[in-house]
């Protein structure tokens, strides 16, 4: 029965995708939705049937649906292994994946590729289903350039416009530097266990030297970073906000960009192995976290701030997987789920009320036209904040008192102070966008209106969910979570910390969070020309910061431009080089074949002519071996006969 | 009884003339329109016969099937030898598949002599088929070369490039030179067997027949020697970086339909699989041609790509990925492991989907804006919906997208080639970073954005008779993408034979004193 309702979980939107993707044409947009959320629907329900199963059981199920690459000793099964780890993911890809359907129904209504976009939403989820439900890295595989392509897909839905289509590809071709890395890990697997699927890998993997667990841990940790927009390859990410914004908070914050993090944690028992990789792994995150918290300190745009934050988050998790916080990671993964699909969605919800205006300069004061969204928006932002009692305090406090514990003391504060910084900005957002006085322009105040219940509904789920969902994770270290998934993350061991100094850490943590609060308070409702004052006063900083680091560019001129130029040269070098040796070769040959004409004209048919044909019809044969082909052909076997005499010879002699 | 005359029946025979005949047939009519359908009628009975083959090939078999012997010239040791095993007989259906299509593109695209066409086209496939038949390696030789005379008439006459004439006579001059060695390879071969079968008193003591040439044994310096003849001869067919520069040319001013065919029917790295490896093992995994070929195919996997890169061609830009995509064979061969062989023969028939499709591609391009230069479009996919869906979706398996029949490949490959040497396939895997960002560009700057200057609000999207040709090509990618299964067990027991003949070497060794090394 399990076995089937896991089957089942993809093949609903599967479906959906057939059918859309063919007949949506045929058929209304109401038809369209309803067939694209209600497949979603139906995941849903069965991952809860799986769940269920689990909970009780505690077994994980793996199923073969059928063999698909086979040959001598590679044998690759199209297979789910759904365990504790699978299950949460699966329930926060369907569920979230669910409200976010909903939620497009009405933001994405009127658009004219209604369909098209329901049925690449469909086909991502399907992506991403594969992706965390594969027995085998190679299942995984498919499901993660699957997402990558749906991600493009998405991206560049209003494809056309240029720079949708730019961001598309850009976030195509880096990922796939990343699942250059990925593939090269698989290979490394291979050849040292012989097989790929993970239930037997991970059970040899003690058979591991240090070395190989360290070359393998790294591969992964490439792919792992391209997919979840850490340094160095992040900066696909803050692009691909040019997709629809419910893409923006299914795609690149709640489910696709976590995949490098379920992906390290599905193989932390490589990375135990490996305190290198580890190191690696938690200095990535930490120093991604910071960075990019500090890039959104001064975007203007919301869904830019937005996706600076995510980059910053998805740095915690990799964080907490550095320092063998795998349970930590998951939570923050979940929580984040809950709160950045909020905040994207609410966001959505304002940029529609505003007729479509991402800059929030031109916003302000809108908590009493939109107060829905306002309200929900907020709970999203002390949510990520870290403030108690919300989702997002729990499960990041846990990774920084993780960190502390376990005397990661420079990477707690870099956490520490990113932590500070996201407060900040995200109350600087909250405070552009809501508060204050409008600064819109005259049409666009107009027209501001309350999303329909389409759109709120699933916004208050989302609202509850990051309100209570980090309850799921307490008491901190001994929650539900922690039991659920103990025996994939392997119990937490040496928490000898005290509870006094746990909560010495909470206080530390609520702290900075209101800290940042009554920062943003201070420079964005009280001291309004604070902030110009202060870009002025450290102009080069905040150009930088402006600017990204100016790290697209850095990219361009050292990758993209040298890339080009080097094709270009080649470019040259095949059609002057290359071309004009075989050229000359020709040339060479030419001279052959006028000599083998000349022998032809004067000797044979000269002696043919002596015999008395005639020269009549020596002439015409002469003019038709002239033509080209024949010509050369005759030429070039002769040549060849001649070659294959003087090596017959060579070789008798030997 | 059916069964019985289903045994005797000599189909592979059938399967190679029935074009030739066809083409014959076409002579006498007069009618265009008769022209096309009868053309059509018999590239679809082709294919009818191929599939009819492929069903009842037996999977998982090492052993020549279908066999077909018949003396020739016995003097000469040559014989009429047909039979497809697990490295072949993929391609026979590859090749009726691609010629159905073939036709049914050029039913309104070819519009002066079509009867002449339609008979080259007819002839062509007579002769590739032979090539992928023959086990005879006069025989193999002679299509080899008669298949040049329909290629250069195709290019020369309906070739659209206003260098169609040089482009034709390069690609003939190519194909002749490399030729030429071979054929010396081939006489050695011949040679060596005659040595041996005087030494033992054997009746005949001539011979070309594969199977007979693989039961004797060959000195490694003489080994080494054809190898390389031979080498030269598929290097320039195939074509294997640096001897690539014909086919841009080739591609680019010929006809579609022949470009299809110089892309999707890989014949040179198909003579590596079924001659150069089985024949000489012991050569073929030698240090020395092993270090030099994956050399080339690395260099070809980069410097294809990085090429496509820059074009602006469209059908630059494909003949500069199919050397890429050859590059991804090539090393895949001569890792030499199941994996790598497997991969390698599984990417030669996705080619035939993948990159032949893009050819058709361009074709529907062609018909639209009368070139593939980039230039003449932007912006497409609002006025060519399906077209740019085609477009993207053939692309995207041409680039190795899994659930596409290109991951099974280039994976099998990459993991063989890892498999042979980490750094081999380290190198190798860059490649899959360059094609995406060569074909996505490409994708990018012809189909989205805002609509090109040069593209009419008339363009017209993909008609039905190219929605056929483009979803039969796309059925193929999902069913090996997804379920390769029969295809990989129809190849696997040959794989399996050439991987033991390549642990075993040749039998014995005639010559004494110079002792084989195995690498």
């Amino acid at each position: 029965m399990t076995d089937l309702l896991i089957k089942l979980i993809p093949l609903f939107p599967l479906l959906a995708v057939i059918l859309n993707g063919f007949f949506g044409r045929r058929y209304s947009h109401d038809v369209a939705h309803r067939v694209a959320w209600g497949s979603v629907g139906l995941s849903f329900l069965c991952t809860i049937g799986v769940f269920a199963d689990i909970l009780q059981t505690g077994t994980p199920h793996e199923v073969i649906v059928y063999q698909w690459i086979f040959g001598g000793d590679l044998t690759v099964n199209f297979a789910y292994l759904v365990d504790p780890l699978t299950c949460m993911m699966l329930l926060v890809v369907t569920g979230v994946g669910l409200l976010i359907h909903v939620y497009s129904v009405g933001y994405m209504h009127g658009e004219s590729g209604f369909t098209r976009f329901f049925t690449y939403m469909n086909l991502f989820m399907v992506s991403m289903l594969l992706l965390v439900m594969g027995n085998n890295y190679v299942v995984l595989f498919i499901g993660w350039e699957g997402v990558g392509l749906c991600s493009y897909l998405l991206i560049g839905y209003y494809y056309d416009k240029v720079s949708a289509a730019k961001a598309a590809s850009k976030a195509f071709v880096v990922n796939r530097i990343g699942d250059a890395g990925f593939l090269l890990a698989i290979f490394l697997i291979f050849v040292n266990f012989k097989t790929l699927d993970y239930t037997k890998v991970f059970a040899q993997v003690g058979q591991l030297s240090p070395e190989m667990a360290t070359a393998i841990a790294l591969c992964l940790l490439v792919g792992a970073v391209g997919k979840s927009a850490q340094l160095p390859l992040y900066t696909w990410l803050p692009d691909a906000m040019e997709g629809p914004t419910p893409v923006s908070a299914l795609i690149h914050a709640a489910t696709m960009v976590t995949a490098g993090v379920y992906m390290i944690v599905r193989n932390h028992a490589i990375f135990d192995l490996s305190p290198t990789a580890m190191t690696i792994v938690g200095v990535i995150g930490g120093l991604t976290a910071l960075f990019a918290a500090t890039i959104g300190l001064v975007q203007t745009d919301i869904k830019r701030v937005l996706a600076y934050s995510t980059v910053s988050q998805l740095g915690y998790m990799f964080l907490g997987c550095g320092i063998g916080a795998y349970t930590a990671a998951i939570f923050h993964l979940m929580t984040h789920a809950f709160f950045k699909a909020l905040l994207f969605l609410t966001a959505g919800s304002v940029i529609h009320a505003l007729s479509g205006e991402q800059d929030i300069r031109k916003m302000g004061g809108l908590s009493a036209k939109i107060p829905w969204t306002y309200r929900l928006f907020l709970i999203g932002t002390i949510a990520i904040a870290g403030i108690p009692p919300l989702a997002g305090f729990w499960s990041k406090d846990e990774i920084l008192a993780h960190a502390f514990t376990q005397h990661h003391y420079f990477l707690y504060g870099m956490a520490a102070i990113g932590a500070l910084l996201t407060s900040f900005y995200m109350f600087r957002l909250t405070y552009l966008t809501f508060f204050g006085t409008s600064r819109m322009d005259h049409h666009t105040e107009e027209h501001v209106h309350e999303s329909p219940m389409v759109m709120v509904v699933p916004l208050m789920a989302l609202g509850v969910l990051s309100i209570l969902g980090g309850f799921l994770g307490f008491p901190p270290e001994q929650g539900w979570l922690h039991q659920f998934l103990a025996p994939v993350s392997g119990v937490g061991e040496g928490h000898e910390a005290s509870r006094g100094l746990v909560l010495m850490l909470m206080m530390i943590a609520t702290g900075i969070a209101l800290l940042g609060w009554g920062l943003a308070h201070y420079f964005y409702s009280v001291n309004l020309s604070a902030p110009d004052r202060l870009a002025a006063q450290f102009q080069a900083g905040y150009r930088i910061l402006l600017n990204k680091y100016y790290v697209d560019e850095l990219y361009d001129l050292l990758w993209v431009e040298p890339t080009k130029k080097l094709g270009r040269l080649l470019d040259w070098f095949d059609r002057t080089v290359i071309d004009g040796l075989v050229y000359g070769v020709a040339q060479l040959a030419g001279l052959a074949a006028a000599g083998s004409t000349w022998a032809e004209k004067y000797v044979i048919y000269g002696g043919l002519n002596v015999i008395g044909y005639g020269n009549h019809l020596a002439a015409r044969q002469w003019r038709r071996l002239q033509s080209g082909m024949v010509h050369h052909y005759a030429a070039i076997i002769v040549a060849g006969l001649f070659l294959l005499a003087v090596v017959i010879q060579l070789i008798m002699q030997l | 009884m059916l069964e019985e005359l289903a045994s005797t029946f000599p189909i592979l025979t059938c399967i190679l003339f029935l074009p030739v005949i066809g083409a014959a047939v076409l002579w006498l009519l007069d009618d265009e329109d008769m022209v096309r359908t009868s053309a059509l009628t018999i590239a679809l009975l082709e294919l009818a016969l191929s599939v009819f083959v492929l069903l009842r090939f037996i999977p998982e078999s090492a052993a020549m099937q279908f066999s077909e012997h018949v003396p020739w010239i016995p003097a000469l040791g040559v014989s009429y030898h047909l039979a497809v095993d697990g490295i072949s007989v993929l391609f026979v259906g590859l090749t009726a598949f691609l010629a159905v299509l073939i036709i049914v593109y050029s039913w309104d695209t070819v519009r002066h002599q079509v009867k002449l066409y339609m008979m080259a086209l007819l002839a062509l496939e007579t002769t590739t088929m032979g090539v992928f038949l023959s086990i005879d390696l006069i025989l193999f030789f002679v299509f080899w070369e008669l298949m040049l005379i329909p290629s250069y008439f195709l290019i020369k006459l309906w070739g659209g490039g206003a260098e169609r004439h040089y482009a034709a006579l390069k690609f003939v001059l190519y194909t002749l030179l490399g030729s030429v060695f071979m054929l010396v390879g081939i006489a050695l071969l011949d040679i060596n067997y005659h040595q041996w079968a005087t030494l033992r008193h054997m009746e005949q003591t001539y011979s070309f027949d594969l199977l007979e040439l693989l039961s004797v044994p060959i000195p490694l310096s003489q080994q080494i020697l054809i190898f390389w003849l031979l080498f030269l001869g598929f290097a320039f067919k195939a074509p294997v970086f640096p001897f690539h520069t014909w086919l841009p040319d080739a591609l680019l001013e010929g006809p579609i339909g022949m470009a299809v065919v110089l892309a999707g029917l890989k014949l040179g790295t198909f003579g590596f699989i079924r001659f150069s490896i089985p024949l000489l093992p012991d050569a073929s995994k030698s240090q020395t041609v092993v270090s030099i070929i994956m050399a080339l195919g690395l260099a070809a996997i980069l410097y294809g790509a990085i090429m496509a890169l820059v074009q602006q061609d469209f059908r630059r830009l494909l003949a500069f990925s199919s050397i890429s995509h050859l590059g991804f064979v090539v090393i895949g061969l001569f890792a030499l492991n199941y994996q790598g062989l497997q991969g390698s023969l599984l990417t030669m028939i996705n080619l035939g989907f993948s990159t032949a499709g893009l050819f058709f591609i361009a074709g529907f391009l062609c018909s639209r804006q009368q070139n593939t230069q980039l230039g003449s479009f932007g912006g497409m996919a609002k006025q060519t919906p399906v077209l740019a869906s085609f477009f993207l979706f053939i692309g995207l398996a041409s680039i190795g997208l899994p659930g596409t029949n290109g991951f099974v490949g280039e994976f099998l490959i990459l993991l063989g080639t890892f498999k042979a040497n980490w750094l081999y396939g380290g190198i190798a895997v860059t490649g899959v970073i360059f094609s995406a960002a060569y074909f996505l560009w490409y994708y990018e700057r012809s189909m989205l954005g805002p609509l090109g200057k040069a593209v009419k609000d008339s363009i017209s999207d993909l008609h039905p008779r190219e929605i056929l040709i483009a979803s039969a090509l796309s059925v193929m990618i999902l069913w090996i993408g997804l379920y390769p299964a029969p295809f990989l067990r129809m190849m696997n027991g040959s794989v399996q034979a050439l991987v033991d003949r390549l642990e075993r070497g040749t039998v014995a060794l005639v010559e004494p004193k110079q002792p084989i090394r195995v690498d």
